[in-house]
């Protein structure tokens, strides 16, 4: 009998009862987080059906979505339908005894980046929650998925989820990535090579030496990011660097406690017989910065290539979908990338929001200025990052070169705030989706790493970082 | 949830890959704190150009306006988590899916909700695609209890569907109510959980 992986090891930890002979079974979820758009539905129907949240301790409630990013911090929504939520969102965490971050809280952010800064994820918990890039716990030996509304009832009535077993594939990363690329590179390519459902159905866990030398933040880059292969779930065995950045955080635990875990946590690994359903390894030192230059997250190519013939599809379906993501974005096949012109530069988003993808785009703006014509924007996924970032004087260098310094939220990610492109305008983005109106009707985005947004932000075009850096970057 | 028992009515072919959560319900519906009206919002910007239904979109076509089946391409409803697109769909009058795969959050939304989502072979979707192409042959009857699907004055393709899955269509029911049945199970795993993860 071959040995288990470790979402199997994860899975069989929390599994309350079998359901079905056919892998679905009632498990137990320790963990979630709630926002203010996917749950006002599963709070209505606890109260319609008289029902109290099994536990309140293991929710936390962040109002990321909707918020405004100006820089004066206000409570004042951006709409009467956004008061609303945030509104009701108040109201169910008093009503149902749910810990709550406002708007003003110091530790409010976008839910992916407040739950581990507040060391409330921890390796071998099920968290779910109401928002598909979940996974990002997967970074800690977690397992993170993301749940519709109906699901975020169903856990906050029973602290579990009706849940089918996944396939379980490997993505070993080799190799060193050379400088100027990021996590978000490397991911990006593994989509690129995949396909958007190239991981449909499947647990990812991501091993190998690059993912060993990766810093915690940048395991939740591609943890996040390959949710858009199709990745229903993900794991990374934690090791000492994850210890390290829990050490100390507010709920993280202390003392002899903090032994005993830390002790458990290092046991979490797929073991060294186990057998995954499929397997896939990419060297790390092949790949080159990835822009997208379509509507889907897997229309991308190296940003030394130029834009793609549609004819050279796979499928009819796929070439129709080439043809008319190029319509959409404006662009010519055979047209080097690096040509293209942008109006707008976005870094923020779970994705790519941390003090590293700070850090990195500062060490590209770093004694330049936006180009003429573009306007540029930093959003820092939670206030404590935007602390962080301006005592160590990230946001002086953006503000010198002209960047505007944002608050924290969801916001161009997904724009259902006031932060939204008009018709036609062309962005170069650190999120993770390019999808049609994403960032606005109309609004075209092409997906890259925070230093490439960067350096297109300062050239006035999508360009490849690297001619800009040299040996500036680690 | 809505039980599925035999539905028949016209389908609309949606054949291109990756259609998202985003396409499907924009996120300019998605500031209500209750479910209403969505049917407005699903593929809002794509049945709509300037407030006038766009005459190039399948669902604004003769013989598809009622359509009350789409045949999908792959991993239709990918991206975002928002039920909001399950919703809108159901209130746009769409019971069931056919397609070959099925972004996972997405699948799961539509089983919460009753929209049935009936995967096969892609030969199999392409060739209903082509049928429903037709005004003479668009008419389809889906028989869950069957797991069957009634092509008008054709044939009959059978789909595959897990017995569980099939029970909670068919019925229904809460899972919530359901789940609370075995309230003792949880309240027993949840002590030994605790005793052997006290940190968390």
């Amino acid at each position: 009998m071959s040995g288990r992986t470790l979402y199997d090891r994860l899975i069989d930890a929390h599994v309350v009862r079998k359901l079905d002979d056919d892998g679905l079974v009632l498990l137990y979820v320790d963990r979630t987080v709630l926002n203010e758009y996917t749950s006002p539905q599963a709070f209505a129907g606890l109260r319609a059906a008289g029902r109290k949240v099994w536990n309140p301790s293991a929710a936390l409630m962040v109002v990321d979505h909707v918020n405004p990013t100006a820089a004066q911090r206000t409570r004042l929504m951006p709409d009467a339908d956004a008061a609303r939520q945030v509104d009701y969102f108040a109201d169910n965490a008093r009503d149902f005894g749910i810990e709550y971050f406002d708007i003003l809280d110091p530790r409010q952010g976008i839910e992916h980046v407040v739950a581990p800064e507040q060391g409330l994820v921890m390796p071998g918990m099920v968290i779910a929650a109401g928002d598909s890039h979940t996974t990002a716990y997967g970074a800690f030996g977690a397992l993170g998925y993301g749940i519709g509304t109906s699901d975020i009832e169903h856990y906050l009535a029973t602290s579990t989820v009706r849940y089918r077993r996944l396939k379980t594939m490997r993505i070993n990363v080799t190799g060193r990535p050379s400088l100027g690329v990021t996590p978000k590179d490397i991911v990006m390519e593994i989509i690129r090579r995949i396909g958007a459902d190239g991981a449909s159905g499947y647990a990812v866990e991501f091993a190998g030496p690059a993912v060993s030398e990766m810093s915690v933040e940048g395991r939740i880059v591609m943890s996040i990011m390959i949710v858009e292969a199709g990745a229903r779930g993900v794991v990374i065995a934690p090791d000492q660097k994850v210890l390290d950045y829990l050490k100390g955080r507010p709920r993280a635990p202390k003392g002899e406690m903090w032994e005993h875990a830390a002790k458990a946590w290092l046991q979490l690994r797929s073991d060294p017989d186990a057998r995954f359903d499929r397997e896939m390894t990419i060297d790390a030192g092949s790949v080159a910065p990835v822009v997208t230059w379509g509507t889907s997250p897997d229309q991308a190519i190296a940003v030394t290539d130029r834009v793609p013939d549609p004819d050279s599809s796979t499928s009819a379906d796929r070439k129709t979908a080439a043809t008319r993501a190029l319509a959409y974005m404006g662009l010519t096949p055979g047209t080097p990338i690096q040509s293209v012109p942008i109006d707008f530069a976005f870094i923020g988003s779970c994705t790519n929001s941390r003090i590293e993808d700070l850090r990195d785009a500062a060490r590209v703006f770093n004694g330049r200025h936006v180009a003429s014509g573009v306007r540029a924007i930093v959003v820092p996924g939670s206030t404590q990052v935007r602390a962080q970032a301006e005592a160590e004087g990230i946001a002086q260098i953006l503000i010198n070169a002209g960047v505007e310094w944002r608050q924290s939220g969801c916001s161009m990610c997904l724009a259902m705030n006031d932060d939204i492109l008009a018709p036609g305008l062309r962005s170069a983005s650190s999120t993770n989706r390019n999808f049609e109106g994403r960032q606005g009707p109309g609004a075209r985005t092409h997906l890259m790493s925070p230093a490439m947004v960067a350096a297109a932000a300062v050239t006035g075009r999508i360009t490849d970082v690297r001619d800009l850096i040299g040996g500036e970057l680690p | 949830m809505t039980p599925f028992h035999r539905v028949s009515g016209a389908a609309a072919p949606m054949t291109t890959p990756n259609i998202d959560t985003d396409v499907i319900m924009p996120k300019m519906f998605l500031k209500g704190v209750d479910r209403s009206g969505l049917g407005e919002g699903a593929f809002n910007l794509l049945r709509f150009t300037e407030g006038k239904p766009n005459p190039d979109f399948v669902l604004n076509k003769d013989g598809y306006r009622d359509a009350c089946f789409l045949v999908v391409g792959p991993n239709f409803g990918c991206g975002s988590s928002r039920e909001h697109a399950v919703w809108g769909l159901q209130q746009l009058g769409i019971r069931a899916l056919i397609g070959t795969t099925f972004a996972g959050i997405f699948n799961d939304n539509c089983a919460n909700n009753g929209l049935l989502t009936i995967s096969l072979d892609a030969a199999t979707v392409a060739t209903l695609a082509g049928i429903v192409a037709h005004p003479a042959s668009n008419g389809l009857t889906i028989d869950l209890a069957q797991q069957t699907i009634r092509i008008n004055g054709g044939g009959t393709i059978p789909f595959p569907i897990e017995p569980a899955r099939k029970e909670a269509f068919l019925t229904g029911r809460d899972a919530i109510s359901s789940t609370l049945d075995f309230a003792d199970d949880i309240r027993a795993f949840e002590a030994r959980h605790r005793a052997d993860n006290p940190w968390f």
